[in-house]
């Protein structure tokens, strides 16, 4: 499904990708750990088409399509979700509203006409059970005011709504209580299935006690520099990352 | 080449033979003439003036006492009104009074016509109380008390809750030529009253426009005031809207002014606090392109103890259009524990649009609480990405920026009908399908 070869991006004249191979297939589940800087969120950007990033070198494929030919919007109809890291506030906009929005316009890029009202409150309702939202935070401008947590499990429900091919989850798990982590990764496991497949970027093993990884990753400097099954990130839990940097030398 | 003034001044006599000369209004006609005559029309050398110019639009040889223009159709005009609800009307035609679009009443209040509460001895009394009694004696205002003859006569008296909005609309036809009009609103809220009022002006006609109006408005104790200014005339039409707004102990009245048409508008509002606990509202949302030119001058006088004051005007700028915003706010040495706020935020989308913007504080009192924040920026590309992420395209996801930039406004609006009607005005104004009901 995603193809990643010897990417090396910068920004401002500052490599931060180094030749990064990642690849993914449909149905799987991927860890990216890797300590602070690392380059993980940037990674997920520029997936995502974030334009400030430059790519300098290597591709980007999903489902053999290259990826930065096309504009984030086109990334997004071809089934690329990004939970962010840190998501942004708009006020002015309802959380019921900005989701419409974005299913239609999906739809509108596909040929699709809108959606009836009908089934649109239909999925709304059935995707914010399944979260646990409450239906009078979906009238809220989105993100504005919202806890840390709140932010995060409303990034969920949108990708609930979206239903996408690729979820990349940035750090969603941060932020979120004991009680929310296992609703929300109960949420993305209803979700998956063998068409679709997910990475999530996290620091803590704790969330892929919930979401089972097939593989972890771990970035470091701009680069996956080791890779392996789910009990890496137990080792890693337990012994930080500087024997990693050490076996790099 | 006689200049507009001197074709004014001289008109003045014609005008002077269909009124009754012997009255206390006339008295105070002549003397704004004679205000007029010195003060002439402003200039960019005036401070207040700095950024305005109405130098394009004195050009014009304005007809001042239009021909009754052409009958104009209901059908044809619905679509200015708000239509699916049930409202009072007071409509004029190029300045006189429409009957066959209008709906007043007499019933327990008075929504009627300025040319008979200036002229039937029923009103004297009210007209002697409150004509011309908020007003400053500035150059528009006074060009507009000399000729004050006709507009909306509101009269709500105590404890009764109107529960129709009013609406307030001048039509221009000027199928010949350029037109000058003067409307000139007087409303009076008594204790404990309340009432809701949209004004709106709208040219029909390829001449050009210049309405120059005056409206005061007095709200007496407990009185309770909506008023909502929608401005979306056509490009030909150019606005100065002077409104002053009297208050006492208790009352709030709020004021919305949306600007989205016109060519050149000029807003003066101004509030004088004449008791404690008042609280004053000025909203407002300009979004303007092409080489439209909106002013917003607004000034809050807080006079007394204890009262508030929320300003909030936000401004989307495109192509070369122009905006300025000044908004004053006096705190006198008597007003303690004043609460004054102001906000004004605005976007450019063009590099080639400006915005002139100061906030003018002058306090005296020491213990009060005034902030004030300008800010004048472009959309937050953090927020545009995050939308695209979700599969809204860039444009779209500009447009709905703009629209939720602007939309916060509209949560104060009270009459549901306005706060839609003016929603879908945004989402067409920025061309964006906001894909969603409203
Ligand atoms: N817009 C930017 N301008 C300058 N430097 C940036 C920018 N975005 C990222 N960087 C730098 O790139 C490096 C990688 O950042 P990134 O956010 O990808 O790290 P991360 O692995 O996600 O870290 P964390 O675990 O703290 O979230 C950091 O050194 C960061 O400072
Ligand atoms: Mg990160």
């Amino acid at each position: 499904m995603l193809k990643i070869q010897n990417l090396h991006a910068e920004i401002e004249e500052k490599a931060i990708l180094k030749g990064l191979n990642l690849s993914v297939n449909a149905g799987e589940v991927h860890a990216i750990m890797g300590p602070n800087g690392a380059g993980k969120s940037t990674l997920a950007n520029i997936i995502a088409g974030k334009e400030e990033y430059e790519v300098t070198q290597g591709s980007i494929e999903l489902n053999n399509e290259d990826l930065n030919e096309l504009a984030p919007e086109e990334r997004a109809h071809a089934g690329v979700f990004l939970s962010f890291q840190y998501p942004v506030e708009i006020p002015g906009v309802s959380v019921t509203n900005f989701i419409k929005t974005a299913i239609n316009e999906t739809r509108k890029a596909k040929g699709l006409e809108d959606m009836p009202a009908k089934d649109m409150l239909k999925k709304i309702r059935e995707k914010s059970e399944l979260l646990e939202i409450d239906r009078k935070f979906l009238s809220r401008s989105l993100n504005e005011g919202f806890s840390g947590g709140e932010k995060k499990r409303n990034e969920i429900f949108q990708m609930a709504m979206l239903e996408p091919k690729l979820a990349i989850l940035d750090e969603t798990d941060s932020g979120l209580d004991i009680d929310a982590l296992k609703v929300v990764a109960n949420g993305v496991n209803k979700l998956k299935s063998k068409d679709n497949a997910v990475i999530l970027i996290t620091h803590y093993q704790r969330l892929l006690d919930y979401i089972v990884p097939d593989y972890v990753h771990v970035l470091h400097d701009g680069k996956i520099v080791k890779t392996g099954d789910a009990s890496l990130a137990k080792e890693l839990e337990a012994k930080g990352y500087d024997w990693i940097k050490k076996e790099l030398v | 080449m006689e200049t507009l003034k001197d074709k004014i001044l001289s008109s003045y006599v014609a005008f002077e033979n269909n009124m009754n000369i012997n009255s206390a209004v006339h008295d105070i006609r002549s003397k704004a003439l004679e205000n007029f005559e010195k003060l002439g029309f402003p200039t960019k050398k005036l401070e207040a003036w700095k950024y305005t110019s109405l130098n394009s639009l004195l050009k014009n040889d304005y007809s001042l006492f239009p021909d009754r223009g052409r009958s104009i159709e209901l059908a044809d005009v619905k679509k200015y009104f708000i239509h699916d609800i049930d409202t009072y009307k007071v409509v004029f035609i190029d300045g006189k009074y429409s009957s066959f679009l209008s709906e007043t009443t007499h019933d327990n209040f008075d929504v009627c016509l300025m040319s008979s509460a200036l002229t039937k001895p029923k009103y004297k009394a009210i007209i002697e109380n409150y004509f011309n009694k908020a007003a400053k004696q500035d150059n528009l205002t006074s060009l507009n008390t000399a000729f004050a003859s006709e507009g909306a006569y509101i009269y709500i008296p105590k404890n009764i809750e109107v529960q129709k909005p009013i609406q307030i609309i001048n039509f221009t036809t000027g199928s010949e030529a350029a037109t000058m009009i003067q409307p000139r609103n007087l409303i009076v809220v008594e204790d404990n009253a309340h009432v809701q009022i949209i004004e709106r002006h709208q040219s029909l006609t390829t001449n050009e426009v210049l309405s120059n109006v005056v409206t005061e408005v007095f709200a007496a104790r407990n009185a309770t005031i909506d008023y909502y200014k929608i401005q979306n005339d056509e490009l030909n039409a150019s606005l100065v809207d002077n409104t002053y707004i009297k208050q006492e102990t208790n009352s709030e009245v709020a004021v919305h002014t949306f600007s989205f048409g016109g060519n050149i508008t000029r807003n003066n509002l101004n509030f004088f606090q004449n008791g404690e606990h008042i609280n004053s509202i000025l909203k407002g949302i300009t979004i303007i392109e092409g080489k439209q030119h909106v002013d917003h001058h607004t000034l809050v006088h807080h006079i007394e103890p204890n009262c508030e004051s929320h300003q909030d005007y936000k401004g989307i700028f495109n192509e070369r259009s122009t905006g300025v915003f000044n908004g004053k706010v006096v705190v006198e040495k008597e007003a303690q524990k004043t609460n004054a706020y102001q906000q004004n935020n605005n976007v450019l989308i063009s590099d080639k649009a400006t915005i002139n913007a100061k906030p003018q504080l002058e306090i005296f009192a020491d213990d009060v609480r005034c902030s004030h924040g300008c800010t004048i920026g472009q959309l937050d590309d953090d927020a545009l990405f995050y939308m695209q992420q979700r599969g809204i395209s860039e444009k779209q996801g500009r447009g709905l920026l703009m629209f939720a930039f602007a939309n916060t406004v509209l949560e104060s609006v009270r009459i549901p009908e306005v706060k839609s009607r003016i929603t879908k005005l945004i989402a067409n104004k920025l061309n964006v399908n906001i894909g969603f009901e409203v």
